[in-house]
């Protein structure tokens, strides 16, 4: 358990929480969407434009020179970070959804042939949805959906009998973003290694709420951005081991990812910059490295604490109030929760929290077809980080029982 | 009453609040009168786009007047629906399409509800104005 002391101390280091919304104190919540940044990003991004800019890879003077190495630098925390084997196998991307694109785009024209199969699962967000139907419409292969039950875990039974031979990638998310399932990620990589079968995860929220280790998990690719890793916005990361990333063709064509160009033909790049066309988003990436930093001095086990100690309290708090029905109730969650209202919609519950400073989602998440497998259009999302508090809980709690108050 | 004399007589009413809680209490006790669309109207194509909750809206025409039915599975956005029936059902088609909207600012809606909250205000404005522009033109 983290004492008090400690989340206080750590809500400290993030700016934004201690502003007032609509003139009451912001309660954040909406951690799912995007994470808040400790200063020290802020200030690292800020200082990178003050004295520091210049381009990477190309320059022979003095300042383009440090950009580089800050920004190799960077990929090369994240290497540390998730246990990978090499630098070579951390692509810098613009988000998650770009490094899905890029193996999506990749997998289509290399890899997929009419009648194969990607395996995806039932709770996955439209980042993890569309570009298989497009990578599918393209090759002619088939997207095969693993469904879930009723408290939002996998079926494994079903998974497992879905993988065949036909089976070219499973491609399933860790964390989901709208029920807060961990998936048993370990299983899914055995299962699926059985049959020779490559694993991609969707790391988008996962990265926020544990470490992932790269040699442990052994699955082929991760994806996962910096912005909900309390890092900038626009810069993410795609891990691949460095087999299936020779595999795959160069995703965009530009500076960067060539080796030599010629009107007859052109020679692509080394990893990872086979994968890294044009001029990146420089001052992200080092500031997403000044967020690995930071996150790797955090006691992980303390941390993972108090998220479920919050997420319990959450749960049986909200759970006392009349009419309230919980979205996703899987053994294994992360601090995130959902829940609809028999009498009131989803929007009104979230027009008056934010009235009363309390900042959650509301909607379907970016996840259509497991807002339809609930037979639900939405739900309204509390997702925490570790600088959240059970007295945010209190007020939250109040707040959602005058709304309703007010909406019924 | 005019367009412009009915959202005056909106823009005098919300005078009357003192903070937040009343105007929504307000919107959501209008949202409460107002009528439910019959079930075989709240269809696809009646759908407004744009808003996070589902708001329905119909129009027909008579005499170069508009007449507007507005429904929504969420409380707030039936209360907005109900503002907007209120200023604008059975007016001349011009002169709505002639409304300049400053009463939706006036009423102090602007700041709680500005087009990027996805409740659709604007998007049902925008409806609204459409109706009347095509039957101002036949
Ligand atoms: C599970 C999951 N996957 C993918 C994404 C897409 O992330 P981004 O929009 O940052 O690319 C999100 C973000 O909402 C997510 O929650």
């Amino acid at each position: 358990m983290v004492e008090k002391k400690t989340v206080f101390n750590l809500r400290d280091d993030f700016p934004t929480l201690k502003r007032k919304v609509n003139g009451k104190p912001l309660i954040y919540f909406d951690n799912g969407a995007t994470s808040q940044k400790p200063s020290s990003v802020i200030e690292r991004i800020n200082s990178f434009y003050q004295k520091e800019n210049s381009n990477i890879h190309r320059g022979v003077h003095t300042l383009s020179q440090e950009a580089t190495s800050m920004y190799e630098e960077a990929r090369n925390k994240i290497k540390s970070y998730i246990n990978a084997e090499s630098e070579e196998e951390i692509i810098f991307t613009k988000g998650t959804t770009e490094g899905i694109n890029l193996v999506a785009s990749g997998f289509s024209r290399k890899i997929l042939k009419k009648g194969d199969e990607v395996l995806i699962s039932a709770m996955e967000h439209h980042s993890n949805i569309v570009p298989w139907q497009l990578a599918c419409e393209f090759s002619g292969a088939k997207l095969k959906v693993c469904s879930i039950n009723e408290e939002g875990e996998l079926d494994m039974s079903e998974f497992e009998s879905l993988l065949s031979e036909k089976t070219k990638l499973v491609a399933v998310t860790h964390v989901s973003n709208t029920l807060g399932t961990i998936n048993p990620v370990k299983k899914i990589v055995e299962l699926s290694h059985k049959l020779s079968i490559p694993v991609l995860f969707d790391g988008a929220q996962s990265v926020p709420h544990m470490k992932v280790d790269m040699k442990d998990l052994d699955c082929e690719f991760y994806v996962f951005g910096g912005h909900k890793m309390f890092g900038p916005t626009g810069i993410g990361v795609l891990y691949g081991k460095k087999k299936w990333l020779e595999k795959l063709p160069p995703y965009q064509g530009g500076g960067d990812m060539i080796k030599t160009v010629t009107f007859e033909k052109t020679t692509y790049n080394d990893l990872p910059y086979k994968f890294e066309a044009g001029t990146p988003n420089i001052s992200a990436g080092i500031g997403l490295g000044t967020a690995v930093d930071y996150l790797s001095k955090l006691d992980w086990n303390a941390v993972h604490d108090h998220e479920k100690e919050l997420l319990k309290y959450a749960t049986s708090e909200i759970s006392q109030i009349e009419g309230i029905k919980i979205i996703g109730t899987a053994a294994e969650k992360v601090g995130v929760l959902s829940f609809i209202h028999k009498d009131a919609h989803h929007y009104d519950i979230g027009t008056i929290l934010d009235q009363l400073g309390v900042a959650i989602r509301t909607g379907h998440h970016c996840t259509e077809p497991l807002m339809k497998r609930y037979e639900i259009s939405g739900t309204a999302r509390v997702s925490f980080a570790f600088y959240n508090t059970k007295d945010e809980v209190d007020v939250f709690i109040s707040a959602l029982k005058r709304a309703l108050k007010m909406i019924l | 009453m005019g367009v412009n004399e009915r959202a005056q007589e909106l823009i005098d009413d919300f005078n009357l609040f003192e903070d937040w809680s009343d105007k929504y209490e307000y919107i959501i006790s209008l949202g409460k009168d107002l009528p439910e669309m019959k079930k075989e109207d709240k269809k696809e194509e009646n759908l407004v786009k744009g808003c996070q909750s589902q708001v329905w809206l119909i129009a027909e025409q008579n005499g170069g007047r508009v007449y507007f039915e507005a429904d929504s599975d969420a409380i707030i956005s039936k209360g907005i629906c109900a503002l907007l029936v209120r200023v604008f059902n059975g007016q001349l088609a011009h002169e709505i399409v002639g409304n300049d909207l400053s009463f939706i600012d006036k009423i102090g809606l602007k700041e709680h509800l500005s087009p990027n909250r996805s409740n659709g205000l604007v998007a049902m404005i925008k409806k609204i104005k459409t109706y009347a522009l095509v039957y101002s033109n036949s």
